[in-house]
């Protein structure tokens, strides 16, 4: 690991001026994937401003009825708290299907946004890859991509964004508010991921030393009725191959309302507006939820070693909101 | 001020505090081993897969091969050494004896830490991936072993002793004085 000075932060204007002031700083949150890559040297960071401490961490109500996340929350306060069981069920059950206990105990919300992709090859200081050394080349195209992108990859990277959290995050239209030197900003989430292109390195759309301080989801009560399922290759404590969150309001055998969002098929959480498009006012039926998985999907352009992922979803889209659709009807 | 590379800190480690210089390198696990002499807390794979290093900080277990020691300043380390009461051992150290929850015994230290939150946890109301309805409504879910299973997940045994763990886990849980008796009694 290189030498870093260390900080802890005192207020979120001292943590912005921490970082703008040293030239390879980076915020610390709970560390877990951040520590992890300054082990194996792929960060290098010569200052760590420790924001974990900062009164970031709250969880409450806003005005109009929706919920605001303090971006240190950690992923265990805010997968157990109950506005968010109770509101926003896909959201606390995305949560506890990602990592073990112990990372979602030390894992924050921020943090989990930010977190880098687990494709081996840029795990791997030792080979190229577009993300860490830009125009070094992507050994993942020709490479090991099983798990890899299906949507929304170029030639340049198929990585995909590793986070459960996101994935629900993005069904329900969440906002991420930050902090620069210059004042306050905010992005929806659907557009802090930029797309891939000739640029994979440039990772999300937050200027130059922004601080996540919230993530603030609007009133949306469909999402009282809603389900996060994840697909991996053991139990549990594995990062997903396909997921789905999922939200369903039905009347009379007729969608009302639909949210779709999938995971670990792209660069980004994946919200499949598409699919939502072709549901809206249609029927609740398998064949209806089939049809507009693949209308969603037929914009994949799988690798040779991950055209399973698009049956995979397909699958996924129809089991959960079946399953949805006769909790409501019950 | 000029950068530093390391700092001068005091951790707070089973209600005992030491000051001690450490490089910003260094993790808490290695501080406790290395310069506190508290080997009990293990290192499986130093990359938070393993929980081989879990210890509990403020009451919450975390893998400490992830923490920094010096983002540890002002935590309330609770390590192996200090899970038990003196000389009588905690609930959870105590079914891991009598129920053998483990073979060669390194991966121990580090599953009991997590058993002894696992069970505050679930006392606690908090829902698991195991849990099939995470709405408040819904009520707590039953400690099953299932449930205990994906709790416990964080931690590998490469002996494979999970079937006795998980008896282990379930019996603390139902010992009067763990904190799940008395959220119940």
């Amino acid at each position: 690991m290189k030498e870093f000075d260390y900080r802890r932060a005192d207020g979120v204007p001292g943590a912005l001026a921490l970082h703008g002031a040293a030239p390879e700083a980076r915020f610390l949150g709970g560390g877990t994937n951040l520590v992890d890559l300054m082990k194996t040297g792929i960060e290098r960071p010569s200052l760590l401003v420790d924001v974990r401490a900062l009164p970031l961490d709250g969880i409450e109500a806003t005005a109009d009825g929706g919920l605001r996340i303090g971006a240190t929350a950690t992923n265990s306060d805010t997968a157990a708290h109950p506005e968010v069981r109770r509101r926003y069920p896909a959201l606390s059950q995305a949560l506890l299907a990602g990592a073990s206990g112990q990372l979602r105990n030390m894992a924050t919300v921020g943090g989990n946004l930010l977190q880098r992709t687990r494709c081996g090859y840029f795990s791997d200081a030792t080979g190229p890859c577009n993300k860490r050394v830009p125009g070094s080349g992507c050994p993942a195209i020709e490479g090991e991509h099983r798990n890899h992108a299906i949507l929304g990859a170029s030639e340049h990277c198929a990585a995909t964004h590793p986070s459960d959290m996101a994935v629900a995050l993005a069904a329900f239209d969440a906002v991420v508010a930050y902090e620069t030197a210059e004042g306050p900003g905010e992005t929806p989430l659907a557009d802090l991921y930029p797309p891939v292109g000739d640029t994979p390195h440039v990772e999300t759309a937050l200027p130059a030393g922004a601080l996540i301080t919230s993530v603030t989801l609007p009133p949306a009560p469909v999402a009282a009725a809603s389900r996060y399922r994840k697909v991996r290759e053991r139990a549990s404590f594995a990062f997903a191959i396909g997921s789905v969150a999922a939200a369903l309001e039905v009347r009379d055998g007729t969608v009302q309302d639909v949210r779709l969002a999938f995971g670990a098929v792209a660069h980004r959480p994946w919200r499949a507006q598409t699919a939502e498009e072709a549901l809206a006012g249609g029927p609740a039926t398998a064949e209806a939820f089939a049809a507009a998985a693949d209308a969603e999907l037929a914009a994949a352009e799988p690798l040779p070693d991950n055209g399973y992922k698009v049956p995979l979803m397909r699958d996924l889209v129809v089991s959960v909101l079946t399953e949805l659709a006769e909790e409501a009807d019950a | 001020m000029s950068p530093a590379t390391s700092s001068t800190v005091t951790l707070t480690v089973n209600g005992e505090k030491h000051t001690v210089a450490v490089d910003h390198r260094t993790t808490l696990l290695d501080a406790l081993r290395e310069r506190l002499g508290l080997t009990g807390t293990k290192k499986g794979c130093d990359q938070g897969q393993c929980g081989a290093c879990t210890v509990l900080a403020d009451g919450r277990r975390t893998v400490s091969c992830l923490q920094l020691a010096v983002a540890a300043e002002g935590q309330e380390v609770t390590t192996i050494e200090g899970v038990a009461d003196g000389d009588r051992l905690h609930p959870v150290q105590q079914a891991f004896l009598d129920l053998d929850g483990y073979q060669c015994g390194y991966c121990t230290p580090g599953q009991i830490c997590s058993a002894v939150a696992v069970i505050e946890e679930h006392a606690a109301g908090w829902p698991s991936a195991a849990t099939g309805d995470v709405r408040p409504d819904a009520g707590a879910p039953e400690l099953t072993a299932e449930e205990i299973g994906e709790r416990m997940s964080g931690n590998l045994c490469r002996c494979g002793a999970y079937a006795s763990i998980v008896q282990a886990v379930a019996a603390a849980a139902r010992t009067p004085g763990t904190e799940a008796e008395e959220a119940t009694a």
